[in-house]
């Protein structure tokens, strides 16, 4: 009897052990079937004449000129926005912010900003910068509510390599004279730099993936132009797919699976520009 | 004599350089104090934009109609504005996901903290990381041209637009997310926890499940809680996946239409700016804040107390 007992056990323990198992894998074939699924669909539609050209009623002709260069402009100005706020609200609150009220509000707060649906931030960028700043439904527009979307992200990750750096370097400069901002500037910063770097370019593939705050603004779904400056209008790789997945016809379908490709390509540039960088680095270190 | 005069002048010119220092150090902190603000001035922003907006909304339209109204179709007359369908559009969503995110999501934490080595960990943990970081539209796309003619092929009444394909790749989408939460506080119990168990005869499914599960219920509840806020929020999947009709139902494979869908269509529709359909979105958002809001608090609540017992 007791041993029957102890043999369910025994076999109830590998059950659990294999559906842990095969569930944990599961996320990984989805992931699969996924990339196999868009890349079926889309690869045909890949070549030059798609990089190059505008779009178009007909599927044949229509390309992501226009939204591959709105996006390189809007991520290139969330960077210059966001990048140095960022870096320096991280550096406030880990090396320079007493712990009082104050810091602890400022803190909790970045906390419940990081979980703000996206969607929100479409309407704050929407009533103060289209309609306040009256930027229109420029890229300016978009790189600053883009900006305020993914700052506590940068905040968040530079904090963290921020506490990562050995209190032992700072001592050591104090103890050299150095004022606090020295200190930082000079040893903190670049120490942290690879974990800061690898926050950065997290939060910016975000933005570069982000949809609803760039409708909400009124980012053009449909546009034949490129823009030359900041207060020009724009569109964007992911409103394009968009655009293309919401109408009815296979042809477009396909075409927006084309789109995807691109734009999880740029994607994985960024991520291994990443690595590489964070990796170089850290050998230089050693 | 003259030594100690020129030692003097030296001091205050030390004193001097001192002095600028400081005031230049002065100056780079509130230039670094201003930058940690922008945090704080965007939620007033928040709060004040959705408050001042909605407040035009409900002159109008009483607070009451809005929240317990069981018709929406704030853009064609007769005009209604209960936004109890889209409520319920939302939680449609939002317990389809629960469904297939949680139970998966916990397991896979399981797998990755108590049965994985740290080779498979390694593999395994970047590869959902992948998954967490494909933009949103790219799930609508997938549920679209996928999910649906699958789900339409076991059961053919599906409809092109429906709530079932939408919550499953919300799900999939927040699965890392729940995983890595869920997988960070199991590694937090202790292991003289897992020893003890194992001492009185526990075989480890039943350790897993008897204490190291229990022992870290409060931080798997506040992940589960900040994933599922993380699913009200979302946007652009269901926008393309779930459809555009505001409806009262529970059954999955019908058109309907969440909250955050509802502020897509207007935003890209054609409704003059300052009319009262338009001003719905901030009503909408209001309470999509509110909500969202709540939930992240209560959940950031729950992970401090659990950050308190083990650490």
């Amino acid at each position: 009897m007791i041993s029957r007992n102890l043999k369910n056990r025994y076999l109830i323990a590998k059950i659990f052990h294999g559906f842990c198992f095969s569930v944990a894998w599961l996320g990984v074939l989805i992931l699969g079937i996924l990339l196999f699924h868009v890349t079926r669909e889309g690869f045909p539609w890949l070549d030059m004449q798609f990089l190059t050209e505008f779009p178009s009623r007909f599927p044949a002709k229509a390309g992501i000129k226009s939204a591959l260069y709105g996006t390189l402009w809007l991520i290139s100005f969330t960077a210059l926005i966001s990048v140095p706020i960022g870096i320096g609200a991280g550096v406030y609150l880990e090396e320079f912010a007493k712990k009082n009220r104050l810091t602890q509000f400022i803190d909790l707060n970045i906390a419940n900003l990081a979980g703000v649906p996206s969607i929100v931030y479409g309407m704050l960028g929407l009533v103060i910068f289209v309609r306040w700043f009256g930027l229109e439904q420029s890229v300016l527009a978009g790189s600053m509510t883009m900006s305020l979307l993914i700052l506590p992200v940068i905040i968040i990750s530079t904090r963290e390599a921020l506490r990562a750096v050995p209190n032992t370097i700072r001592q050591a400069a104090f103890a050299l004279g150095a004022t606090r901002w020295q200190t930082v500037s000079a040893h903190v910063l670049p120490a942290a730099f690879p974990g800061v770097l690898t926050g950065i370019i997290l939060a910016l593939s975000r933005a570069i993936g982000e949809t609803a705050p760039l409708i909400m603004i009124g980012a053009l779904t449909y546009v034949a132009f490129v823009p030359e400056g900041p207060m020009d209008d724009f569109t964007a790789l992911p409103i394009q797919i968009f655009n293309w997945a919401s109408r009815p016809q296979k042809e477009f379908h396909e075409l927006a699976a084309a789109g995807i490709l691109v734009l999880l390509f740029v994607l994985l540039l960024m991520n291994s520009l990443a690595v590489i960088i964070r990796h170089r680095l850290e050998k230089r270190k050693q | 004599m003259q030594s100690s005069s020129s030692g003097l002048a030296e001091n205050k010119s030390v004193l001097r350089l001192g002095r600028s220092k400081r005031w230049s150090e002065e100056c780079i902190k509130a230039v670094l104090f201003l930058c940690a603000s922008i945090s704080v001035l965007t939620t007033f922003a928040i709060v004040w934009i959705l408050i001042r907006e909605a407040g035009i909304f409900f002159q109008e339209v009483p607070v009451s109609d809005f929240l317990f109204g069981t018709l929406w179709a704030p853009l064609l007359e007769p005009r209604s504005f209960g936004v109890l369908p889209l409520v319920c559009g939302t939680i449609l969503i939002v317990v389809g996901t629960a469904l297939f995110a949680l139970p998966v999501g916990l397991a896979t934490a399981i797998y990755m903290s108590e049965y994985a080595s740290s080779t498979i960990r390694s593999i395994l943990k970047p590869i959902l990381e992948v998954l967490a970081g494909i933009p949103t539209v790219v799930y609508g796309y997938f549920a679209l041209t996928f999910i649906t003619p699958l789900l339409r092929e076991i059961y053919p009444e599906v409809q092109i637009f429906n709530a079932a394909s939408a919550s499953i790749v919300v799900g999939i989408m927040i699965l890392p997310m729940v995983a890595s939460l869920c997988d960070d506080t199991l590694r937090a119990v202790p292991d003289s926890l897992r020893q003890g168990g194992y001492a009185v005869g526990a075989t480890q499914c039943e350790v897993t499940i008897g204490v190291v599960v229990p022992s870290s219920l409060s931080g798997i509840m506040a992940s589960f809680v900040l994933a599922l806020s993380r699913a009200i929020g979302e946007t652009m999947a269901v926008t393309l996946a779930a459809g555009a009709t505001p409806n009262m139902t529970l059954d999955p494979f019908v058109a309907i239409q969440t909250m955050t869908a509802y502020i897509v269509q207007v935003s890209l529709g054609d409704t003059p700016a300052g009319e009262i359909g338009y001003q719905t979105i901030f009503a909408v958002s209001a309470l999509l804040f509110i909500i969202t809001l709540c939930m992240n608090v209560f959940s950031n609540k729950l992970l401090r107390r659990f950050r308190e017992v083990y650490e």
